[in-house]
């Protein structure tokens, strides 16, 4: 079990080493649904909330298999469990907050095939988190995951307005802003130390 | 599902299907799929083949088995099974490859067992391996998987020789080059993706303007 502290978990996952910026994590989301910054709030709630349940149930899995010596079985368990808690979440939503679902609805099954979710399940074995460690540095992932699609929406509302060249409009540009924002992300490799 | 009328249908011509996926459907230069893998591997050709490899050797295995078996998938489940079959194959992917070089597994690390939720391969199985009969499917599954590798390629390829001044670890410029490191570091994956998807529509549309 490794000694960092839960704040340097958490910052690092959510700013130093941010899950779209520098892992490349969910970047498909990023790309398609940065458009507009509300919808880019929404989806990333959806995506922290299906990302600590994961988490949780993630952490489970691996220590079960860890007792029953069945490792080999580890990823498919988890996109089981992705899958079925993306389902669960929704249904869970629909009956408690009509509201909130209609708001997450159309996010919530494409969350499924986010590399980002996984992602939180698989690094969180690889460095052999507690079970405290795992909920905290998926709780900041989504807090990255956010804030990263939030910047990006912003700047791209900002650039609709502005005289692009037909040719670089589109994927192209929004990969440009993205290396620039993430050059300046690495600016915060020395916090937390 | 109607198994009947799609067997009757006439296979497409194979080379067209083969060479669609390279190209003119590139998965990452035109349907801007699979980018993950693309950006987050590619910092030198060693990592960028091997992922390349790794990725169509899953691509072209699940394209097979999911055409083998789609007839009795029901359509209610068939894209969890699709992520069954998938997740097994990159399983035995992820263990041959600990077995052949256990520094290309280290140097992948986290994004090897993260092909199973590469948008291409999903893709393939839902859009063409679901509908097609099993050598169509391999074919146009081998087309993708190349397009992908050529577009991995090309990005560990410059990523690498201006990052690093090197190709496949061999020095290229001589011992006073210095190195561009932005183009190792994250953000330089996000610039040469871009570039190179700036470079393809320019092309594009060039070819449009000649033709007119």
């Amino acid at each position: 079990m490794t000694s960092e502290s839960l704040g340097f978990v958490f910052l690092n996952a959510a700013i130093i080493n941010n899950f779209v910026l520098s892992l490349f994590l969910g970047i498909c989301p990023f790309l398609g649904i940065s458009g507009k910054r509300d919808t880019a709030i929404r989806m990333g709630i959806a995506v922290m909330f299906v990302m600590l349940v994961s988490s949780a149930a993630a952490y489970g899995i691996h220590h079960l298999l860890l007792a029953l010596g069945a490792v080999y079985l580890e990823l498919i368990a988890y996109i089981a469990v992705i899958a079925a808690t993306v389902q669960l979440v929704e249904m869970v939503i629909k009956k408690f907050s009509p509201a909130l679902f209609r708001a997450l609805g159309i996010f919530l099954p494409l969350i499924t095939t986010n590399c980002a979710i996984l992602g939180v399940a698989l690094f969180q074995t690889l460095r052999d988190y507690s079970f405290v460690q795992s909920i905290t540095f998926a709780f900041g992932s989504g807090v990255g995951f956010t804030i990263a699609l939030t910047i990006m929406a912003g700047l791209r509302e900002e650039l609709n307005l502005a005289d692009v060249p037909s040719l670089v409009k589109g994927t192209a540009l929004t990969l440009m802003l993205a290396g620039i924002l993430s050059l300046s992300f690495m600016g915060f490799g020395g916090l937390g130390g | 599902m109607r198994p009947e009328t799609l067997h009757t249908q006439a296979p497409p011509f194979e080379l067209d299907t083969f060479l669609e996926g390279v190209w003119k459907e590139n998965p990452v230069f035109v349907q801007v799929l699979g980018m993950c893998p693309v950006l987050a591997v590619s910092n030198s050709v060693v990592n960028s083949l091997s992922m390349g490899g790794a990725t169509v050797f899953v691509l072209v295995m699940s394209s097979a088995v999911v055409s083998l078996v789609r007839h009795w998938v029901p359509n209610q489940v068939r894209i969890a099974t699709y992520i069954v079959i998938i997740a097994s194959f990159v399983t035995v992917t992820a263990y041959l490859l600990e077995a052949i070089s256990l520094d290309i597994y280290n140097a992948l690390g986290a994004y090897l067992p993260l092909i199973v939720v590469n948008c291409i391969i999903l893709g393939r199985a839902e859009a063409y391996a679901s509908k097609h009969p099993v050598l169509p499917s391999i074919v146009s599954a081998t087309g993708t998987g190349l397009g992908f590798i050529l577009a991995i390629f090309t990005m560990g390829a410059v990523r690498e020789v201006l990052g690093s001044g090197s190709f496949l670890g061999v020095s290229l410029f001589g011992p006073h080059y210095e190195p561009m490191t932005v183009f190792i570091l994250p953000g330089g994956g996000f610039f040469v993706l871009g570039a190179l998807l700036l470079a393809i529509s320019w092309f594009k549309e060039r070819n449009k303007r000649g033709q007119a």
